[in-house]
C-alpha cells in the first residue's frame, strides 16, 4: 500500500478568536452500536428522570461526553438522539442518562411514558472529545436544565476521585423542584433560579453577578469553562463569561439545539 | 436491527427528501456550534484562499460582493439529526473565488477554516460545480445571524452542516487531506447525509 506521509505540522488557521482545543479521548468506539438494557429508573424532577443502562463492552467515556441513541419501531422507522452521559466514568458496565420529558417528544416521550426495567435500546458511543472534562484542570460549569447532565458527570467524578482541582457549579432551574440532582449537590454548586425560589433567595436568570466571584479570584491556572444548556441559554451564559474576562478559547459550549 | 418494545414513533410522513436517520425540524433551526459565537462585522470579515493555488487572494465583504451573486434554494442536513427543508442562502459561488485562485492539479482537498479557529476538511470535488458558497443572507435577503456564522458562512448543503464553516475565514488548499475540527474528534471525514455518514467508520 503507497501512502503519501502524513504531514508534520497539521495546518493551524491564522484567526483572532479561538476554538479550545481538542482533549485527549479513549479510542474512538462510535461506529458500533451496542445493545444497552435499562435496568432502573429514577424520578428527578417531574419532569425528569434518570435511565440506567447496561451497556455491554462500554468503552469507558470521559466526564463530559455524550452518546447518539436509538429507538427502532416494527416497520423499521428510526429515531436517534444525542443525549449526554450523566454518570461518572466507572467499571460497572453501567451508565446514567438523565432526560427531560419534552411535550410531544417524540424518543423522551418514549422513555417517559413506555419505558420499563428489561427494555432494550441501541446506543453508539462516547462521542466528542471537546466537550469533556479529564479532571486535570479547574473547571469553571454553567448550565441550565437538563444542561446540568453532562457537568453531573464531571462533579460526581470529581467526587469519586477525590480531585483536589477546583471545580464549581452554576446552575440555573425554574424552580427548586425543577433543580435535577438537587439531593445531590454540595457547597460546589450554586442554584440559580428563575421563577420560584425559596424564601430569602432571589428569583432572576443568570447575571454577572453570579459569575464575577468566580473570575475576580481564578485558581492558578485559570478556569476552563464548560456551558451547557439551550442555544439561547449557552449564548447568554457563555456571553457573561467573556463580559467577565474569561478567555473565550477557555470556554466549551454544548448547545442541546 | 433492534425493534424496541412499545415503540411507534410518529406518524410517518413520506418524505424523499429526508436523508435516513434524520427527521424534520420544521420551523426550528438549531444551534450547535462548539465556540462562543463571535460577533464580527462584515468590515472586519475577510474570506482567503490560498495553499496549492496559483494565485492566493483575499476578499473583503465588498470585494466578494462584487462577484456575481447566486443564490440557494433547498434543504440542509446536521449530523445530529435535524434536517430543514426548502431555506433560502444569498451568496456568492465557491467556482467564482475557486477559479480566481486557479487551483493547482495537485490539490485534492480543502481545510476550510473560521474566525474562531474552528475547521473542517472537504474534497476540493465537493466544493466545485455549483455546490458550495460563500452565503451572507438567509430567507428574503435578510443578513445570515451571528449565531447562524453571519456576516458570512461556508454553504456545502449536499454534506452536512458541520461542513458549512460558520463565520468563514478561508481556504487552505492541499494535495492530502487533513481533518478538521469535528473530524479528530470522530467525525466522518466526508459526511455525506445520503450514505448517513456521520461517525468515521460509518
Ligand atoms: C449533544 C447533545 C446532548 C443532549 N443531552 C441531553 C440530555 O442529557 N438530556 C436531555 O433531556 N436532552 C438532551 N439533548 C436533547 C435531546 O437530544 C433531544 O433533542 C430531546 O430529548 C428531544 O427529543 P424528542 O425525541 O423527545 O423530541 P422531538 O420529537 O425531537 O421533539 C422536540 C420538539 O419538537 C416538536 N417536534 C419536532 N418534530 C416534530 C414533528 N415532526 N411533528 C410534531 N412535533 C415535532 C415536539 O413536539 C417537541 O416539542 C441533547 C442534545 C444534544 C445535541
Amino acid at each position: 500500500m503507497t501512502e503519501t506521509a502524513a504531514p508534520t505540522t497539521p495546518f493551524t488557521p491564522p484567526t483572532r478568536f479561538a476554538v479550545p482545543g481538542r482533549i485527549a479521548v479513549g479510542e474512538q468506539t462510535a461506529s458500533v452500536w451496542r445493545t444497552a438494557t435499562l435496568v432502573s429508573v429514577r424520578r428527578e424532577t417531574p419532569r425528569a428522570s434518570t435511565f440506567r443502562l447496561a451497556v455491554p463492552d462500554w468503552a469507558g467515556h470521559l466526564p463530559g461526553q455524550h452518546l447518539m441513541l436509538r429507538l427502532t419501531a416494527e416497520d423499521g422507522h428510526v429515531a436517534q438522539r444525542h443525549y449526554s452521559i450523566a454518570s461518572p466514568p466507572d467499571d460497572s458496565g453501567h451508565i446514567e442518562l438523565t432526560l427531560d420529558h419534552v411535550e410531544g417528544g417524540e424518543v423522551s416521550g418514549w422513555f417517559h411514558t413506555v419505558a420499563r426495567p428489561g427494555d432494550r435500546i441501541e446506543v453508539r458511543g462516547p462521542l466528542s472529545g471537546f466537550f469533556a472534562w479529564p479532571g486535570d484542570r479547574p473547571a469553571l460549569l454553567v448550565g441550565a436544565g437538563s444542561g446540568v447532565v453532562p457537568l453531573m458527570s464531571m462533579v460526581r467524578h470529581h467526587r469519586a476521585r477525590d480531585l483536589s482541582v477546583p471545580l464549581r457549579l452554576l446552575v440555573s432551574a425554574r424552580g427548586p423542584e425543577d433543580l435535577i440532582y438537587a439531593r445531590e449537590f454540595g457547597p460546589e454548586t450554586t442554584p440559580v433560579f428563575t421563577r420560584r425560589a425559596p424564601g430569602g433567595v432571589p428569583v432572576g436568570r443568570l447575571t454577572a453577578a453570579h459569575v464575577a466571584p468566580f473570575l475576580a479570584a481564578p485558581p492558578p491556572g485559570g478556569w476552563e469553562a464548560y456551558v451547557c444548556g439551550s442555544n439561547s441559554f449557552a449564548e447568554h451564559a457563555s456571553r457573561l463569561l467573556v463580559e467577565a474576562g474569561q478567555p473565550v478559547d477557555r470556554i466549551r459550549i454544548e448547545r442541546f439545539g | 436491527m433492534h425493534v424496541t418494545r412499545g415503540f411507534t414513533g410518529r406518524p410517518r410522513v413520506p418524505d424523499a427528501g429526508l436523508p435516513p436517520g434524520q427527521y424534520d425540524a420544521g420551523k426550528d433551526w438549531p444551534v450547535l456550534s462548539a465556540e462562543v459565537t463571535p460577533h464580527l462585522a462584515p468590515g472586519d470579515w475577510t474570506f482567503r484562499i490560498d495553499g496549492a493555488v496559483a494565485e492566493p487572494r483575499t476578499w473583503d465583504w465588498d470585494a466578494a460582493h462584487a462577484l456575481p451573486g447566486s443564490v440557494y434554494e433547498g434543504d440542509i442536513h446536521c449530523v445530529t439529526g435535524w434536517s430543514k427543508f426548502g431555506t433560502r442562502f444569498g451568496g456568492v459561488s465557491l467556482d467564482a473565488f475557486l477559479d480566481a485562485v486557479r487551483p493547482d492539479a495537485s490539490a485534492t482537498h480543502a481545510v476550510a477554516y473560521a474566525h474562531t479557529g474552528y475547521t473542517a476538511n472537504l474534497p476540493l470535488a465537493d466544493l466545485r460545480g455549483g455546490r458550495a458558497w460563500i452565503a451572507f443572507t438567509y430567507d428574503d435577503g435578510k443578513p445570515l445571524p451571528a449565531e447562524h456564522g453571519g456576516p458570512a458562512r461556508l454553504l456545502v448543503p449536499h454534506l452536512y452542516f458541520w461542513k458549512s464553516t460558520k463565520w468563514i475565514a478561508g481556504l487552505r488548499l492541499l494535495d492530502h487531506d487533513e481533518p478538521g475540527f469535528w473530524e479528530r474528534n470522530g467525525y466522518h471525514a466526508r459526511g455525506n447525509p445520503w450514505e448517513e455518514q456521520r461517525y468515521a467508520g460509518d
